[in-house]
């Protein structure tokens, strides 16, 4: 609480607490398995209007949860977007009734592979099924009914979360207003692909996967996942930033005869410290089904592959955003899904931001990312009838 | 200052589709989606003026012109414009076949070196044209190419590109009673209206 006072909460939405529903409402998904039922753990940030129309869906990516800005009782660290949430910020909590949902399939939660199984009684582990983008946009889906909202304002996302907002545009264009597509791709490249497959492959190799049920044996794949984190971690940073912040520092030891104290690199010490750490936090099984959807996400497959006749379904309006040193994401993978949209007759705008924080520059604080994203979302707010909200307060 | 966007606003076709190359803050593509309805989209890396653009809910794409068009397919658009800024461009003369590729038709507007008034500032003071219309250093300016009316209309020829208008245009009353006679002379600000041949 200390670190809550002052500086920290202004601009802040302040102490958030996450709410619970559970979905009564058969899910199908896209493999065919029909969730019974299914939980959503999500959070909201500002006040909806009179008139249900300034809601904004926030999408996460891999790894990231519904406690997307604030603070949790007793926490020190804010939501993981946090810099771009709160009033007077881009996505700006005083005009914006905004939601953010752990989606299924995640673990922070929601029905995912350490939720129990309703049919069986037995944690889901490995056997969750397999998720595509698709299914965490009907789940959202029925979350916005749940809620009582028939149009969100705007879709927003980054990375796997702007899968999630084309994939809104595409699925029910008559529900979105606006897609906010960041640091996105409308599918992966056999790169990307081969990077989540190494990734994969980690958290298996470690004898405590025991393939997949390490949950009902108690254990848990820590070291598998940390390498797997390692690996995503280097390439979610651009080679500038690592130079730049570690250098060739050494953490321990020296390059001198007599010292006997191994050497450690800053830049090993560190990506060591944030395996472990995600190890802690997240589930590999989760982490196994989340990149495989991210493997699977092809935004055209089912219009002939081509992406300017699956955006002509498109209704909304795009602000599409890219970074120059994101290599996972690159802007020509931006470029692509503004140009089929320009060719589908579709509004959008493109900023290409300069960065040298590579794919996680869509989380950190970047003056005219926050400008082009505040500016965009200004404009939204100014056609919705914000007057509502101020009356329905009163009330 | 807007006399040629005032001109050129009426050859813009209803529901067209416009690609405006360096849109600045995006008032020609606003004010033609009102008067003409028309589905437009601008290139521009100055970013203030992109914050502008998004502000006023112009269709805005960050892209440099200097680095080609290449991503824009054969006759993707009815009209590509650009208004002031041909003499900006790394090679006038490759953007505008890019252009030209790109639409059906074009327009272009800009400023001719050839006016007499450009011509007797470096006349008479011996030091490079700063004017309203051309109103930089010569070390600071973006107007890396400049030419005359006399060149472009010499351009459009080797280039057989088909000018299916164009206008003379001048801010100054006297200077638009000589435009007819001596264009490359009187002509402050020059329209053209081009297609393939």
């Amino acid at each position: 609480m200390v670190s809550m006072s002052g500086s920290t909460l202004k601009n802040s939405v302040g102490l958030v607490s996450p709410q619970t529903v559970v979905v009564r409402e058969p899910l199908t998904l896209a493999c065919g398995t029909v969730l019974s039922s299914h939980t959503l753990v999500f959070e909201t940030y500002g006040q909806l209007n009179a008139d249900n129309s300034n809601a904004i869906l926030i999408c996460h990516a891999l790894s990231g949860s519904h406690h997307a800005a604030g603070f949790h009782d007793g926490d020190s660290i804010p939501g993981w977007w946090d810099s771009y949430i709160g009033p007077g910020k881009a996505i700006d909590s005083s005009r914006f009734f905004i939601v953010s949902l752990n989606n299924i399939g995640s673990c922070f939660g929601s029905s995912g592979p350490t939720s129990i199984n309703p049919d069986t009684g037995q944690v889901w582990g490995a056997s969750f099924p397999s998720l595509r983008a698709r299914d965490w946009v009907e789940s959202q889906r029925l979350l916005m009914e749940h809620l009582g909202i028939e149009v969100w304002a705007a879709v927003i996302g980054g990375s796997l979360g702007g899968m999630q907002a084309m994939r809104w545009s595409l699925e029910h264009p008559e529900k979105l207003l606006n897609a906010v597509v960041i640091a996105s791709a409308m599918k992966l490249s056999a790169q990307n692909i081969a990077f989540n497959e190494i990734a994969r492959r980690a958290i298996k190799s470690d004898p405590d996967y025991c393939d997949g049920d390490y949950l009902q044996q108690n254990k848990a794949p820590l070291h598998g996942l940390a390498l797997a984190r390692m690996l995503g971690h280097v390439t979610y940073l651009s080679d500038e930033l690592m130079g730049q912040k570690f250098g060739r520092e050494l953490r321990s030891g020296a390059f001198t005869a007599e010292k006997t104290q191994p050497i450690e690199f800053q830049i090993e010490s560190y990506l060591n410290y944030q395996g472990d750490k995600f190890s802690d936090s997240f589930d590999a099984n989760s982490y196994i089904l989340i990149t495989k959807m991210l493997d699977y996400f092809d935004l055209s497959r089912e219009y002939q592959a081509d992406p300017v006749q699956a955006f002509s379904h498109a209704l909304c309006n795009f602000l599409v955003i890219s970074f120059s040193s994101d290599w996972r994401f690159a802007p020509g993978r931006s470029r692509e899904i503004v140009h089929a949209l320009i060719s589908a007759g579709k509004d959008v705008s493109y900023a290409a931001i300069e960065s040298d924080k590579g794919h996680d520059a869509f989380l950190l604080p970047n003056e005219r990312y926050e400008d082009a994203l505040g500016s965009y979302l200004g404009r939204v707010a100014n056609t919705l009838d914000v007057s509502g909200q101020a009356d329905g307060e009163q009330q | 200052m807007n006399l040629d966007i005032d001109i050129i606003s009426d050859w813009f076709r209803p529901q067209s589709r416009v690609l405006d190359l360096g849109c600045g803050d995006g008032s020609l593509l606003s004010s033609l989606k009102q008067k003409h309805s028309i589905l437009g989209y601008g290139l521009e890396i100055d970013s203030e003026a992109i914050s502008q653009c998004i502000t006023s809910g112009v269709n805005v794409v960050e892209q440099d012109l200097n680095r080609g068009l290449t991503n824009f397919p054969d006759n993707s658009f009815d009209t590509v414009v650009m208004t002031q800024a041909l003499q900006a461009m790394r090679f006038p003369h490759l953007v505008l076949d890019e252009m030209l590729r790109i639409g059906q038709d074009c327009i272009i507007t800009f400023p001719n070196f050839g006016y007499w008034r450009t011509r007797a500032y470096l006349n008479f003071h011996g030091r490079m044209p700063v004017t309203k219309q051309l109103a930089y250093q010569w070390y600071d300016t973006p107007n890396i190419h400049f030419f005359t009316y006399d060149d472009f209309e010499a351009l459009c020829q080797e280039r057989k590109i088909r000018v299916l208008r164009s206008q003379c245009l001048s801010e100054h009353f006297l200077d638009r009673q000589l435009l007819s006679l001596w264009p490359n002379m009187f002509t402050e600000t020059a329209v053209y209206h081009l297609t393939k041949l």
